[in-house]
């Protein structure tokens, strides 16, 4: 069945958001326990504890992160070529992190040496929190506008600097990212840990969860009085041909803020980001982790809705050339591509989403030290 | 124009991520299916040892796969970081299977490979062989779809150019997906990689029965890897369906490039056994030929003609020149002209198209390429052929070693004497190498007998990079310099430390080590593990 171009733009949007999100609530979550593991796991026991209350699932929800990376290849190729060869520094710098990882898991209890074990839980520690901060950074500076052109053959040319992409703005960006996942992973160890690790998590969380609010709202204020959004003035045709070079963008105050004001129901994503990290929190003080990691899994969909309203319908917007920028209708494949990959995805979430549940299901228990002694040669 | 230094450093830079990355699938894609027969013969005898033998080369497999994530990843990267002209261009097409890829086989291999390590003991009998049989299948599934894009790249059917997105767009799903080529190159790739898992199987139980330890264990381990194997490496030899090498001008190219064949011959044509190909001369010095038997490889008939690189060559000159007129008619288009007479124009040059782009290294536009740059266009126009020719050669004589290996040892298998056949058994230990060389250079012969083409008749590669500096490729490069070596040091060292423990490293009590220092006296060796097993 052929969708209406014009909707299947939009339903692209939204899908990839929900990659994005189920990244960042399951291996967000793992990198979030990464950041965690050298702080809260005192002995190599604990440590191995903390490690396999995800050891059989960080494979699969890193594929989260892979799919998000195909379908941006396939249903929007320039951002994906923008992007990523624009970040180019900062790709591999998240590239060379995630690097520690499938490694660490595998090969870090495999050898019973204290400066082996130790070295891979710091490379977990970078595999968890070095992506984490740069997905963040990189959010920061779209919100921001790119430096960056398309010549008339639509090759991109980024004309910024590996530097120019820390700015203040964009760290805070990345300092919420990494405060969100943390949080999301310390509530997730309170509820499959014993103690005495599941207490030092929920020590954590009001901190972490309190900061990242706190920078949430700091984000916010920034955004509305400190930053200039974008906006095509050009008239919108719809079912266009996608071609990112015959719109006309401004740069101008309070553009970010328009969407919010047209549909105030969008105003529900702030509002949830807000509220699940608050009640994330509050379930982990009053001991109901589980209902803290709903909580803050709703959390993590209102602070990432919350960006991508605020920009919509810009996926990369250009400070530099703003007619270059890429928007939604403009950067995504063809009518055919788009809708075959939609019913793929149609197909695939779902069952994905059951198997996957599954295998959650079938592991599911409190680790303990004890476990950990007597499965000594079988676990991570 | 793009840096010639720059282009050069991308593809290194691809062709070496890429072939690492390719160190490592091969063995879980064989491997993978080892244990699910193993497994399987547990399930249905309930036989402990053939448990064992799951959780022992699951170890392995294990560390490898590790990498095979790994490096994966970096491919997944790489497409936009270093080559974001090929992802703007083609990814209305090329991405399409790469996302399924990640939906349809990446979800299902990685969640129940977590499974298949760590729930031993919560899953039943049956559950733990159903996990074993997805993770298989998914990774084979990968195989499918990564081998679909590329088999799009050597012949990029079911796709058409469109002027006003300035890129190729998918016409049809299903072409795409039934591209001979990819087909052809789906059985030989996922054959090359059983052949070497049964090879790493075989090496290493054979040195475990020169050893004399864990006989039960190695001999039983030899035999499904064996029969395994022999079954595979028929399939790379012969089921190779000649049909995917006729199609399309590349791979017409190429293989007139595995033979050195200059001239157009006379069907059925000669093999060159040896020869030394140089592409300034267009000739093959000292070539030693054997009659009829190209024809038959390549063709598999004695009278189709396997076309001559000389005439390949004329092809394209005529092609350049055609587009030119269609680089010409582009520009107009995308200036503004979009005149009806302009179209009609330009489709009926569009196919030549990317033989016009061809001229990009040395006009800026190649609608004004004088007699000089289309002579040189032409001659870039075919790989280089000594490279291809003898990495080639590198292959088919790997398989034919490997076909011989194998063939004895399934024969001295069957009668039962494999353990006295020592000679043998040294063979396939020395031999574990040889596959790993044989896809290498199987890959090297089907990438960069492509060139100049990223994607075939379509887009060279020369424009199809990223708008990046030597600088950064030279960073980057040596980033994945240093992570690729440490990585491949730690990984050789887990590998041989636990092939070498063998399945003592279980700890169940049954094995090697643990025997010894059972009967010493609780005297462990250097090698073994501290802790008793429970
Ligand atoms: C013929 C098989 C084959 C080929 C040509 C490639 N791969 Fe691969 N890849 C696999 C077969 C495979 C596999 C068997 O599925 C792996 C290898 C080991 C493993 O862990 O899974 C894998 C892993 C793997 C992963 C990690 C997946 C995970 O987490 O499970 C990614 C992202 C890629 N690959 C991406 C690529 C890309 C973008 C390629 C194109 C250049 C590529 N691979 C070539
Ligand atoms: C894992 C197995 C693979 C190996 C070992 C391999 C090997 C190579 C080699 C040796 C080159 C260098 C050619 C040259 O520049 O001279 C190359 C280039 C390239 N390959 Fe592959 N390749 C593999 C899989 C793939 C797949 C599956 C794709 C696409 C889906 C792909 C896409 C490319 C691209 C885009 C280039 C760079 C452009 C070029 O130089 O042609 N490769 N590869
Ligand atoms: C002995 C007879 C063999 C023949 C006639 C043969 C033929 C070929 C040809 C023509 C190609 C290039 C395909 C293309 O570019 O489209 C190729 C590629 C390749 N070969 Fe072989 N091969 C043989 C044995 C082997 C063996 C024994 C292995 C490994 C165990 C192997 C692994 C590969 C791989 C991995 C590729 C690259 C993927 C592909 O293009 O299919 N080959 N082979």
């Amino acid at each position: 069945m052929l969708l209406d171009y014009e909707t299947l733009k939009l339903i692209w949007w939204l899908l990839v958001g929900v990659l994005f999100i189920g990244f960042a609530v399951t291996d967000g979550m793992d990198m979030g326990v990464g950041t965690l593991l050298p702080f809260l796991g005192k002995t190599d026991d604990e440590r191995r504890v903390i490690i396999n209350t995800i050891g059989p699932h960080w494979d699969g929800n890193q594929v989260w992160l892979i799919t998000a990376g195909g379908a941006i290849f396939a249903a929007w190729p320039l951002v994906y070529a923008a992007a990523f060869s624009g970040f180019y520094f900062a790709m591999l710098l998240a590239l060379f992190g995630l690097f520690f990882r499938p490694v660490g898991f595998d090969y870090r209890s495999k050898i019973a040496n204290k400066h082996w074990r130790n070295a891979w839980d710091w490379g977990l520690f970078i595999g968890g929190a070095v992506p984490a901060l740069v997905f963040g950074i990189a959010f920061g500076n779209l919100l921001q506008g790119v430096p960056f052109h398309l010549d008339e053959f639509l090759r991109p040319f980024y004309s910024g600097s590996f530097l120019g992409l820390l700015n203040p703005f964009a760290l805070l960006a990345g300092f919420i990212s990494l405060g969100m996942l943390t949080l999301h992973g310390a509530i997730w160890l309170q509820l499959r840990t014993a103690e005495p690790i599941a207490s030092r998590a929920k020590a954590v969380t009001k901190q972490i969860g309190l900061a990242t609010i706190a920078a949430f709202a700091l984000a916010g204020i920034w955004l509305a009085t400190g930053i200039d959004g974008f906006r095509v003035v050009s008239e919108h045709i719809p079912n266009a041909t996608p071609n990112p070079l015959t719109k006309e963008v401004v740069q101008e105050s309070y553009a970010w803020l328009s969407n919010y004001g047209t549909y105030p129901l969008t105003l529900l994503f702030p509002i949830l980001g807000f509220a699940g990290l608050g009640l994330g929190i509050l379930g982990s003080i009053k001991d109901h982790p589980g209902w803290g990691l709903f909580a803050s899994s709703l959390g993590l969909t209102g602070i990432i809705m919350t960006a991508g309203a605020a920009m919509f319908p810009f996926i990369m917007p250009s400070n530099t050339n703003p007619n270059s920028s890429l928007v939604v209708w403009d950067a995504v494949s063809s009518h055919l591509t788009l809708n075959v990959m939609f019913w793929a995805a149609m197909i695939f979430i779902p069952l994905i989403l059951i198997y996957t549940t599954w295998t959650y299901a079938m592991m599911w228990r409190r680790i303990t030290v004890e476990e950990i002694q007597a499965q000594d040669h079988l676990a991570y | 124009m793009l840096d010639s230094s720059m282009i050069e450093l991308s593809r290194w830079q691809f062709a070496s991520t890429a072939l690492y990355h390719f160190l490592f699938v091969p063995l879980t894609l064989g491997l993978s299916w080892i244990l699910v027969i193993m497994e399987s013969v547990y399930v249905m005898t309930k036989r402990e040892i053939y448990r064992d033998m799951t959780k022992f080369w699951g170890k392995l497999f294990g560390i490898n796969f590790a990498l095979g994530v790994t490096t994966g990843l970096t491919m997944e990267f790489q497409f936009g970081t270093n080559w974001a002209y090929y992802s703007h261009y083609v990814g209305d097409v090329f991405g399409a299977p790469l996302a399924i890829e990640g939906l349809m086989a990446f979800f299902l291999e990685s969640t129940f490979i977590g499974l298949f390590f760590l729930g031993w003991e919560r899953l039943s009998k049956r559950q733990h062989l159903g996990v074993t049989f997805l993770m298989a299948f998914g990774s084979n599934l990968s195989a499918l779809w990564i081998l679909i894009a590329n088999g799009w790249m050597q012949n990029p059917v079911g796709a058409e150019f469109s002027f006003e997105t300035m890129r190729m767009e998918m016409t049809s799903f299903a072409e795409l997906v039934t591209n001979p080529v990819a087909q052809v190159k789906f059985v030989h790739t996922v054959a090359a990689g059983y052949v070497t898992a049964s090879m790493f199987v075989l090496g290493i139980s054979a040195w475990y029965m020169l050893k004399g330890r864990d006989l039960a264990f190695a001999k039983r381990s030899f035999s499904v890897a064996v029969g395994f194997g022999m079954a595979s490496i028929l399939s790379v030899i012969l089921l190779g369906d000649e049909s995917g090498y006729e199609v399309g001008d590349i791979q017409r190219v190429k293989l007139a490039a595995i033979e050195a064949e200059w001239e157009t011959e006379p069907a059925p044509a000669a093999f060159t056994i040896y020869g030394n190909p140089n592409n300034a001369d267009q000739e093959t010095h000292d070539a030693i030929k054997v009659p009829w038997l190209l024809g038959l490889i390549a063709t598999r008939s004695l009278d189709t003609q396997v076309k001559g690189l000389k005439e390949l060559m004329a092809e394209h000159e005529v092609r350049i020149r055609n587009g030119m007129i269609a680089y010409d008619y582009l520009e107009r288009l995308r200036g503004g002209q979009d005149t009806p007479e302009n179209r009609a124009r330009f489709e009926e040059h569009k196919a030549d198209l990317g033989y016009g782009l061809l001229l990009k290294p040395y006009v800026e536009n190649p609608a004004q390429a004088s007699e000089e740059h289309i002579q040189l266009a032409v001659k870039d126009s075919i790989p280089e052929v000594a490279p291809i020719f003898w990495a080639f050669r590198v292959m088919v004589g790997a398989g034919v070693w490997m076909l011989l290996l194998l063939a004895l040892g399934f024969y001295f298998n069957a009668k039962r004497v494999i353990q006295k056949q020592r000679w043998l058994l040294w063979l396939f230990l020395f031999s574990i190498p040889m596959p790993w060389i044989a896809v290498e250079t199987g890959w090297f012969v089907a990438e960069f007998g492509r060139q100049p083409w990223a994607i075939g008749e379509v887009l060279p590669t020369s424009i199809a990079v990223s708008s990046l500096t030597t600088h950064d490729l030279i960073i980057s490069m040596s980033g994945f310099l240093i992570f690729y070596t440490l990585l491949f040091i730690i990984e050789m060292f887990l590998m041989i430390k636990f092939a070498r423990l063998g399945p003592s490293s279980l700890h169940t009590g049954r094995y090697h080590y643990e025997q010894i220092a059972g009967s010493a006296g609780g005297m462990t060796p250097a090698t073994a593990p501290q802790k008793p097993a429970e």
